[in-house]
């Protein structure tokens, strides 16, 4: 960490933040309370932020519960993830028009109309699912211009998580619950007696120059004991756990698991977890045009590997049935993005098994599969 | 010159046979030669020959009526021609022309079935060897009938 | 993710639904590419598919493509005239190894209209004769009218290229091969100790072909084909041509067939 030492800023000073970003010129997007869920959206000031709110999260259940407490970051992740922002749900490519000769003009780059963001709130397992998300758009052989632009000006305030949910596995895959790097500026938020205050841990040169700009004091023993604690409380809560010794080899060696046929029968294929996963990436593209056929726009839109046509060629799809498509996602998630992208594809945060409808469990999947490898003892 | 007994011990379905088989199996052949275009035998008609092609082609066709005569399959060089005189009731089930000059060793099906049943070993060996070659064609018929390639649209 | 454009400058039909394309770039350079890559090719508006580059990899400026008109973007890519303007991006994907393949005999099996991929390569192996052992075309279609570059072969066979054509089902008027391909790899005169295949066609022709190669002692090191599945980027972002743990679009489409067998044998992989 190249600014060793943590800071503190009081909860009443925390709008001067707010202020901070908006003087440099961001969008600040943070968690703010909508339809009963905690989603990420333009917050402008504290107010906006989910104060007093924790969601209660299993297998197909998502649920907003009022805290005892005044805490602004008291909750765990919500249906959104920033991957909306790194790689959003619509996004156009290029854009032409064909004149009577069948000559093209205007064939250019959709203009970089995004403002500056700032993210506030950002999870460990965020963190991870961005670099994650960065290694599939930006490290292969034709990044695209538009998707660096996207995440370059990016700041990054993360929260460092003081609770875990009841779908979290972060420490199981190795992301959390403590950032340790990829942010700008780490919050963790402390109430303790009549105080509350956040200790603060600086990522970036960006980070400590915004720090200059907040009413902050040098953080003491107790404090940063107390982020500490808060930290390991954290860990020690992990609503789930998935063992990933060996993982990749686990799966490839159990395409033909009978487990598949079991997990079918209750998928509905509804792509549900490909949407809330922070580092599902698959997309398609359409070419819309006019009536006239005059103006072409091709757009890039978010797909899910759960769809019939995800597969086709000529001739028809290749995985008809949902037994292989929930196995090509699972596989993928946790095996083969291993040897496409050289790490995991999972950072444990429990959204597909809180947004399945039917709460179909990563974990419990994983776990019956390695089960099944288990010599049974003789029966009695 | 090469005598006949040459030339089934040269043919690979004949491998590995004995001396006294191959000799036995000489006695039921004969050379025989076609001009392009001329029939070998006709679908319908008593099977009591087959054929092991030394040079040139045959084509296996059936008449398909509206669809006109198909060419199914083309036999070449030391392929065998011609299972039905294997089995009752010794009936060809397909059209077969030498689609180019051929030249073939013709064997009299009744006196090589006569000589199979007096002489169970020779038999056995024959019917290894006919089972291996038809396993062969019936794999690559299947894939003929996959029909892999895909239609083209009627124009 | 932005197309170039290019213009039709002509088109040859060669079977019912097959067109092979000429284009030029308008306004920009010519597409250097190697045997086995393919673009993204697209009739303005009508969404883009992959198309393997069907051209002289030592040839200059045009760009050639063989099509076959089966859904809507390759019908409208067929139907252009000349002078329409197509979008193209690429080259995209891993090609034939032609380099790797030198000092050996070579094996080129083809089924339908895998030939059109083929065709760089064999035109790249015919450039550099003399770097290689035996050339034998082995090529596979469903009937005699529906072979490609049909005039071609000959020209290829004067160039030091065996030829052997096969098809499914034919009419009596056809003097050749009827049958599938693996019995023209088992008639094929090839060294069976120093040789090498690379194969492209539907995937069921291939896997019977990889059979018949090892009965003739090409093991699956030895044997490149190129693969097909579903492609809408081409650049590896949009997930959807996985196979297994590779990118058809960046780990192939040509692959060493050893590198896949165990993939291709799961079903709905």
């Amino acid at each position: 960490m190249p600014h060793p030492g943590s800071y503190i800023v009081e909860r009443d000073r925390l709008d001067e933040l707010f202020a901070a970003l908006h003087r440099r010129g961001y969008t600040v997007l943070g968690p703010t309370v909508r339809d009963q869920a905690i989603v990420y959206d333009e917050v402008d000031s504290c107010a906006d932020l989910p104060i007093g709110w924790t969601d209660e999260q299993d297998g197909g259940r998502y649920r907003l519960r009022r805290r005892a407490d005044e805490a602004l970051f008291g909750y765990n992740v919500g249906p959104h993830s920033w991957k909306r922002y790194q790689l959003p749900p619509e996004v156009r490519l290029w854009r032409a028009r064909r004149a009577p000769d069948g000559a093209l003009s205007e064939l250019a780059e959709a203009p970089r109309e995004a403002p500056r963001f700032a993210f506030l709130g950002a999870r460990s397992c965020e963190l991870h699912a961005m670099g994650i998300l960065d290694r599939v758009l930006l490290g292969g052989t034709h990044p695209d211009p538009a998707d660096r632009a996207r995440r370059e000006d990016v700041l990054v305030i993360a929260v460092q998580c003081t609770q875990a949910g009841g779908t979290c596995f972060c420490a199981s895959m190795g992301t959390g619950p403590t950032a340790e790097s990829g942010y700008d500026i780490a919050l963790t938020e402390v109430l303790q007696d009549a105080r509350h205050y956040f200790v603060l841990d600086i990522g970036s040169e960006r980070g400590a120059d915004l720090l200059r700009e907040l009413p902050h004091a040098e953080a003491g023993e107790q404090e940063r004991g107390s982020a500490t604690a808060a930290h390991g409380r954290a860990a020690s809560q992990m609503g789930r756990e998935l063992d990933v010794t060996d993982i990749r080899d686990l799966l490839y060696r159990n395409y033909e698991n009978d487990r598949w046929d079991e997990v079918a029968e209750r998928c509905l294929s509804c792509g549900n977890c490909t949407m809330v996963c922070p580092t599902c990436f698959c997309t398609t593209v359409e070419d819309v045009t006019d009536l006239a056929g005059e103006h072409v726009e091709r757009q890039q839109r978010w797909d899910s590997c759960f769809t019939v046509d995800y597969s086709h060629i000529h001739g028809g799809a290749v995985r008809t049935s949902t037994r292989s498509r929930y196995r090509q996602w699972m596989t993928h998630k946790l095996a083969t993005w291993i040897d496409q992208f050289g790490s995991s594809g999972c950072v444990g945060c429990g959204r597909c098994i809180t947004w399945c409808p039917v709460g179909i469990d990563i974990t419990e999947e994983a776990r019956a599969i390695r089960e099944s490898e288990v010599p049974r003892d003789a029966d009695a | 010159m090469r005598t006949l007994e040459d030339l089934i011990t040269a043919a690979p379905i004949f491998a590995g046979l004995s001396q006294e088989h191959l000799s036995l199996i000489a006695g039921c052949a004969a050379n025989e030669h076609f001009a392009p275009g001329a029939q070998l035998f006709r679908e319908g008609t008593p099977a009591d020959q087959f054929f092991l092609i030394r040079e040139g082609a045959v084509a296996l066709e059936v008449d398909a009526l509206a669809r006109g005569t198909i060419v199914i399959e083309t036999l070449h060089r030391n392929d065998v021609v011609g299972w039905s005189w294997l089995f009752e009731p010794y009936r060809w089930q397909f059209d077969a022309r030498a689609s180019g000059p051929t030249r073939v060793v013709a064997f009299d099906g009744a006196c090589l079935r006569g000589k199979c049943e007096a002489d169970h070993e020779l038999g056995y060996q024959l019917m290894r060897r006919f089972a291996a070659s038809l396993i062969e064609r019936l794999q690559a018929t299947r894939l003929q009938l996959l029909d892999v390639y895909g239609h083209a649209p009627t124009p | 993710m932005v197309p170039a454009p290019f213009a039709l400058r002509s088109k040859r039909q060669e079977t019912a639904d097959t067109w092979t394309l000429e284009l030029e770039p308008r306004g920009g350079p010519a597409l250097e590419f190697a045997p086995g890559q393919f673009t993204m090719l697209s009739a303005f508006g009508t969404g883009e598919v992959p198309i393997s580059i069907s051209g002289d990899p030592d040839g200059e400026g045009r760009l050639v493509h063989t099509v076959r008109a089966v859904g809507l973007a390759t019908k409208a890519i067929c139907a252009a005239a000349p002078g329409d303007v197509l979008s193209v991006r690429g080259p995209f994907g891993r090609p034939w190894p032609v380099d790797d393949l030198t000092g050996g005999d070579v094996l080129i099996v083809a089924g339908g209209i895998g030939l059109a991929p083929l065709r760089p390569a064999i035109l790249a192996l015919l450039a550099r004769r003399a770097r290689y052992g035996r050339l034998v075309l082995l090529y596979g279609g469903r009937s005699p009218d529906q072979l490609l570059f049909a005039g071609e072969l000959t020209e290829w066979a004067d160039r030091g290229l065996d030829v052997a054509v096969t098809v499914d089902s034919a009419g009596p008027e056809w003097l050749g091969t009827v049958g599938v391909v693996p019995r023209l790899v088992r008639r094929a005169q090839f060294d069976h100790a120093n040789a090498s295949a690379v194969l492209c066609g539907p995937e069921v022709m291939m896997r019977f072909t990889v059979a018949a190669l090892a009965q003739g002692g090409i093991g699956g090191d030895r044997v490149f084909a190129s693969m097909e599945r579903n492609m809408q980027c081409g650049i590896g972002h949009c997930g959807h041509c996985q196979l297994g743990p590779t990118l058809v679009c960046r780990d192939g489409p040509v692959y060493a067939w050893g590198e896949l067998e165990r993939w291709l044998a799961i079903r709905e992989l």
